[in-house]
């Protein structure tokens, strides 16, 4: 199963103190592992742009972008057995403390 | 101690309509295969098919099968192998319909030859056996996994592990069949489109989400205690599910003393549900109930559970805990005989577990019972002034219960007024106003009242149900 993992900033991060691994340590593990197959950091909501067709014409704005105090900072794919092994994955990643961490099955795959 | 349960499909009515049949024979047979068996020959053919309707369907059709071919041929020695067999066989015709040609069918067709309808004998074969205990393990956590909406996993445990059907989960739950059938189709969808795994999670997973199992159970058993609004205060169907699944999952994990806790809990509970509602369908308080009305086989049942040698590496969690506090119910032979000392110790650990307030509240009328009024009103009056309980109506009663006590009579009133206005269901309504009556009684009209424990509340839902 192949998940598009969301790495996403929370209003309310974990405060434990649990700091958990780093996320060097969190990617070398992953694709030593084989579970890790793509992944990167994203640029801020101000230096990305929006595309839309309309009536044939292509627009292109820099927003407006859903208001959210929540953004996508970053993406991992994820080659797993089962939604469980993702969610193990998952909990280890250090954003997973720092905000939260999205999973979502790829369309085409195990499922229908 | 539970009633036999109704035949699902009808289907045995079809049966036992026929010329010859042994009805009542044939019928007990497939209601108790039913009640044995569905389980097991539903986890089978999901490990097999990873196809959970057709599992089901398969299921359902050999039960079919089961009344009209046991009407006329007889009850098979293992009614458990036939009914796995003949859901297996159906589950593959259909396969074979739509042109599966995976490894398992052929598998299947190879078991096919090699056994037939009857018990295994070969020690591999046992072996087999053994390991489909295993599957209703994995049925049951698949069903409570937490990826899947809570109101899902209830349903999907009842209709799966449970056997129920979907129209009679929907009327225990008072929604629409529709909606009901559309929970449980996007349970299975999402199983399948998110990789739900069909497994028994390991390690210190295992702990964790067999609280969330647990927590399943306990909210079918809540549904089945109190509706949470309307006239029908008891729903026996859904508390005897919960109570027969909870005994699964004590009969698979027998080594998990919250598993056990929970069991106990269900069974002392729902062993006084005949004393817990008099013939106007009004409530009665745990020390005014009838005790020889309480169910003496469960609450033998229960306590057999609790006293039941267990693990003692931890301390008692929540469910044991709750579970201890109505085994001191259930060995007190009349109210004034209940050791409510034993019952304040029992809040003390469970507060040092989870503080919440509800349990701030219970274990504050336990101390009150116990002989500390005074304490107790003190206990109440931080209570309600934290905030911490908004509008639920217990609080108020509580007080007004023991102001009653203590004399304050006006005090009490003004309290019960509050606590009708804050009830949530009619029979509750109704019970607060006869007390509220009894206190706004002239002194002297009336026979004193009987000290009482308070209307019942429901136990503390686990953490999850919240």
């Amino acid at each position: 199963m192949q998940y598009f993992m969301f790495v996403a900033t929370d209003t309310q991060p974990d405060r434990s103190g649990d700091e958990g691994i780093p996320i060097e340590q969190w990617v070398a593990e992953n694709d030593e592992r084989g579970t890790r197959i793509a992944g990167d950091r994203l640029r801020s909501i101000e230096d990305a742009t929006l595309v839309r067709v309309r009536d044939g014409e292509t627009i292109v704005t820099d927003g407006p972008f859903t208001e959210s105090k929540e953004w996508i900072a970053g993406y991992d794919i994820l080659d797993c057995r089962d939604l469980d092994e993702a969610i193990e994955i998952a909990s280890r990643h250090p954003m997973a403390r720092g905000g939260r961490i999205e999973l979502r099955p790829f369309w085409t795959g195990d499922g229908e | 101690m539970t009633r036999a349960r109704p035949d699902r499909a009808g289907s045995t009515d079809a049966a036992a309509g026929r010329p010859g049949a042994p009805r009542s024979e044939v019928r007990e047979a497939v209601d108790r295969a039913y009640r044995e068996e569905w389980t097991r020959v539903v986890a089978t053919l999901i490990r097999a098919t990873r196809d959970w309707d057709l599992a089901e369907d398969a299921a359902a059709d050999a039960f079919e099968r089961a009344a009209v071919r046991w009407a006329s041929e007889g009850v098979p020695d293992n009614p458990g192998a036939w009914l796995t067999t003949v859901a297996r066989n159906r589950a593959l015709d259909v396969l074979r319909r739509r042109g599966v040609e995976s490894d398992k069918v052929r598998e299947w067709m190879v078991m096919d030859e090699m056994q037939g309808p009857v018990a295994p004998t070969d020690p591999g074969e046992i072996a087999a056996m053994g390991d489909e205990i295993d599957d209703r393990l994995r049925l049951v956590f698949t069903c409570a996994h937490p990826a899947l909406p809570l109101e899902a996993r209830v349903a999907l445990t009842l209709r799966t592990v449970g056997g129920l059907e979907t129209p009679e989960i929907a009327r225990a739950f008072l929604v629409p069949e529709a909606t009901m059938a559309q929970r449980l189709v996007r349970a299975k969808r999402k199983i399948r489109n998110a990789g739900i795994p069909y497994r028994v999670p390991e390690g210190d997973e295992l702990r964790r989400r067999l609280d969330g199992v647990l927590a399943v159970l306990m909210l079918v058993h809540n549904e089945g205690y109190l509706a949470s609004s309307g006239d029908r205060l008891l729903r026996l169907d859904l508390q005897e599910e919960a109570i027969r699944l909870a005994g699964l999952v004590v009969e698979l994990m027998p080594d998990e003393p919250e598993a056990a806790g929970l069991l106990a809990l269900l069974l002392l509970q729902h062993a006084r549900s005949a004393a817990r509602v008099d013939d106007a369908g009004d409530l009665v308080p745990l020390d005014e109930q009838d005790r020889s009305r309480w169910d003496a086989a469960e609450v033998a049942r229960g306590l057999d559970v609790l006293d039941r040698p267990g693990r003692t590496d931890a301390p008692a969690g929540s469910y044991r805990l709750q579970a201890e506090i109505q085994g001191v119910h259930a060995r007190a032979a009349r109210p004034e005989d209940t050791d409510w000392a034993a019952i304040v110790h029992r809040y003390d650990d469970l507060l040092a577990l989870t503080p919440s307030p509800v349990i701030r509240l219970n274990r504050a009328v336990a101390v009150g019972l116990a002989g500390h009024p005074q304490a107790a009103l003190d206990e109440l009056d931080a209570l309600a002034a934290s905030g911490a309980l908004g509008s639920y109506h217990l609080l108020p009663a509580a007080q007004a219960d023991l102001l009653r006590r203590v004399g304050r009579a006006d005090a009490a009133a003004e309290r019960y007024r509050r606590a009708i206005e804050l009830a949530p269901t009619e029979p509750e309504r109704r019970f607060l106003a006869r007390r509220l009556a009894e206190v706004e009684r002239p002194a002297g009209a009336g026979p004193e009242a009987p000290p009482e424990a308070g209307p019942e509340a429901p136990p503390e839902a686990a953490p999850e149900a919240g």
